[in-house]
């Protein structure tokens, strides 16, 4: 997505489409949604990330309509929709399991909420057409949705929720029933018809690939709570905490408590028998205070020598995943911590350099990774 | 492929000689050309002719159409409604006895559910006829139709209607265009049992019928009372006739579309685009 462009999150002048404020919701003693504030801006394609049962598809259910929130308020444009039933809402949604009507044609299925506008005709058949073009379903039109496949189902369904021109179209995990290789595709089909249309998207996945891929901001949740809301890079590059770190992609997690400042650097002790570990805290930490030390496994080199860098750790390969075009070494160390180290394939597999039981050095930067202090 | 043991075979015979035989018999007796049922005299159809000249029985077969057709519409309704609401309303206080109190006439004693309707029509002075048949057979044939139409409704995709919502129908469109159409197989077999069920009452009929309306199973009784005769006889062939057919015709085309489904389920997924 076009981040640098537009970052309205950035500008305090810009007004969000969807403001969450202090939204709780609660099933009995469930609470589902626990005093969420979010705001989400014209053109985002805004991801809601997290485990099931965290809160994620209620939040898009109250956007919907389908349910109310027990306190708090949620302003479309401006305007608080909690009176505002589900049909007089402009806003529509991309069901899970597509929600097809099976006695409709896909035309028909497309024209359904078109028609509901008291459309003429004529726009009604126009808009339809668009849509299966904009979708590439034209020679689908007058087949019913058992009829097709489900890439095509979920095109379908697409259509049908674009039709109406919405101000915010809800995507709850709209390519879970494609398989890899075709939700790949349609991931890049989503964004290029988000941007086609200027449409806001909120796409609800549990899926971090997914979420990275497509959106321009995630939010991760954990628990009905928004843990982090940031752009793909800053949450995968700037974690701010070790759940959001471990839940987006692989990380090596190591917790020590802080040992003395150095100018910027900050070192943890953390083993017995191992050298401090040096890092760029971007937050206080008082000495004694407990660091958790997040680093990307492909941040972490592997060597055979000891390399010249600031931190450098000596242990065994332990095993190796080999992925074709990356290779995950497991490398423990002494005492027993296994630490996963990342290197690209960019030589032929006979000519790698390790192998099984080998004793080599890891290393990293002193600004490869991240101190977090939960 | 197993073979087909004697046992089998036997057993088979044996049970669907019980079931038909008597039906059986039925059948080859109207087609006899003797007054008397127990002599057979050579094939006729002389008894069907004098069937349709017999006003008697004719005017009865027309207040039991009529009958069952308006009973059978209006328990279509009440019993998809009690249906919608007990699949759709979830938890509500009192929920455990409305559903009993819905299934309850299922296992209800026949006579019970006749004795206890004639006792409230002549407590509330409703004069007895074709009405207060209408009304008895509407009661106990609702149930049947909420239990074919919420088993229907437990495997309805509840999102379809979120959909239609989202769309912008109101809650009565969203039932009217997608969940009706989608769970019409179903309210349609709960009116054609509703409808069989009133075509063949007897016991609440007797109770809740007047003088001025005899439905079709209470001429057959009260004739054959008088001894069975030949026309009794052609006129229930007809009936196995027309039930049979209709039977027939119904799970022929459930399955049929079923198995087109599939076909063309599988054929899309071959092409996958």
């Amino acid at each position: 997505m076009a981040l640098d462009a537009s970052a309205p999150w950035e500008d305090p002048e810009a007004k969000p489409v969807i403001h969450f404020q202090n939204v709780t919701k609660r099933f009995g003693d469930f609470t589902a949604i626990d005093d969420l504030t979010i705001d989400i801006y014209e053109k985002e394609f805004f991801a809601l990330l997290g485990p099931s049962g965290c809160g994620k598809t209620t939040l898009m259910r109250m956007l919907a309509g389908f349910e109310t929130p027990t306190e708090g308020t949620i302003l479309l444009q401006g305007e608080n929709i909690a009176p505002v039933p589900p049909n007089k809402r402009a806003v529509n949604m991309m069901f899970q399991s597509y929600a097809l009507f099976p006695h409709l044609s896909i035309w028909e299925n497309i024209a359904f909420g078109l028609k509901r506008d008291g459309m003429s005709k004529h726009d009604i058949n126009e808009r339809v057409d668009e849509m299966l073009r904009l979708t590439r379903l034209e020679q689908f039109a007058r087949r019913k949705p058992h009829q097709i496949s489900g890439g095509q189902r979920q095109r379908v369904a697409l259509a049908r929720s674009l039709a109406k021109h919405p101000k915010l179209l809800l995507l709850d995990e709209p390519l879970g029933a494609l398989d890899k290789k075709l939700r790949q595709e349609t991931q890049f089909e989503l964004m290029d018809i988000q941007e086609k249309t200027d449409t806001t998207f909120v796409i609800v996945t549990h899926d971090q690939e997914e979420a990275m891929t497509v959106a321009s901001r995630v939010a991760v949740m954990d628990h009905g709570k928004i843990i982090q809301v940031a752009t793909p890079d800053a949450i995968y590059e700037t974690p701010n905490s070790t759940y959001v770190a471990d839940f987006i992609g692989d990380v090596n997690l190591i917790e020590g408590k802080a040992a003395g400042q150095d100018g910027d650097k900050l070192k943890i002790t953390w083993a017995e028998g191992q050298p401090d570990i040096i890092g760029t805290p971007t937050t206080e930490f008082s000495n004694g205070q407990t660091v958790h030390f997040a680093i990307r496994p492909e941040k972490v080199s592997i060597t055979a020598e000891k390399p010249e860098k600031a931190n450098c750790l000596q242990g065994k390969i332990l095993d190796i995943a080999y992925l074709g075009n990356i290779s995950t070494y497991h490398v423990e160390l002494a005492g027993g911590k296994v630490i996963k180290a990342q290197t690209a394939n960019n030589r032929r597999l006979s000519r790698r350099s390790f192998t099984w039981e080998d004793d080599v050095w890891l290393s990293f930067t002193d600004t490869a990774g991240v101190l977090l202090e939960r | 492929m197993k073979r087909f043991s004697w046992f089998n075979a036997t057993s088979l015979t044996l049970g669907f000689a019980f079931l038909y035989m008597p039906m059986v018999i039925l059948v080859i007796y109207s087609f006899n050309s003797s007054k008397l049922v127990t002599v057979w005299a050579g094939f006729s159809t002389k008894w069907y002719g004098e069937l349709l000249q017999n006003d008697a029985f004719l005017d009865a077969a027309w207040v039991t159409i009529k009958v069952a057709v308006t009973s059978s519409t209006f328990a279509t309704v009440l019993g998809t409604m009690a249906a919608i609401v007990l699949v759709r309303a979830g938890r509500f206080y009192g929920r455990t006895l409305f559903s009993g109190m819905i299934y309850a006439p299922l296992v209800m004693p026949e006579v019970i559910t006749g004795l206890s309707l004639l006792l409230l029509f002549i407590g509330i002075g409703l004069d007895r006829g074709v009405l207060t048949i209408v009304l008895a057979h509407t009661t106990f044939s609702m149930c049947y139709v909420s239990v074919v139409v919420s088993s229907r409704l437990v495997s309805f995709d509840q999102s379809l209607e979120e959909a239609a919502l989202d769309l912008g129908c109101s809650p009565f469109q969203a039932f009217r265009l997608v969940t009706l159409p989608i769970i019409a197989p179903a309210v349609i077999s709960g009116w054609l049992l509703a409808f069989t069920l009133s075509l063949d009452d007897l016991v609440i009929a007797a109770f809740t019928a007047g003088p001025s309306a005899t439905t079709l199973p209470m001429k057959i009784w009260s004739s054959v009372r008088l001894g069975v005769s030949p026309e009794i006889n052609a006129l229930s062939t007809i009936m196995i006739a027309i039930v049979a057919t209709g039977v027939i015709a119904a799970s022929l085309i459930s399955k049929r579309s079923a198995v087109r489904q599939r076909a063309e389920e599988q054929a899309a997924e071959r092409v996958e685009a």
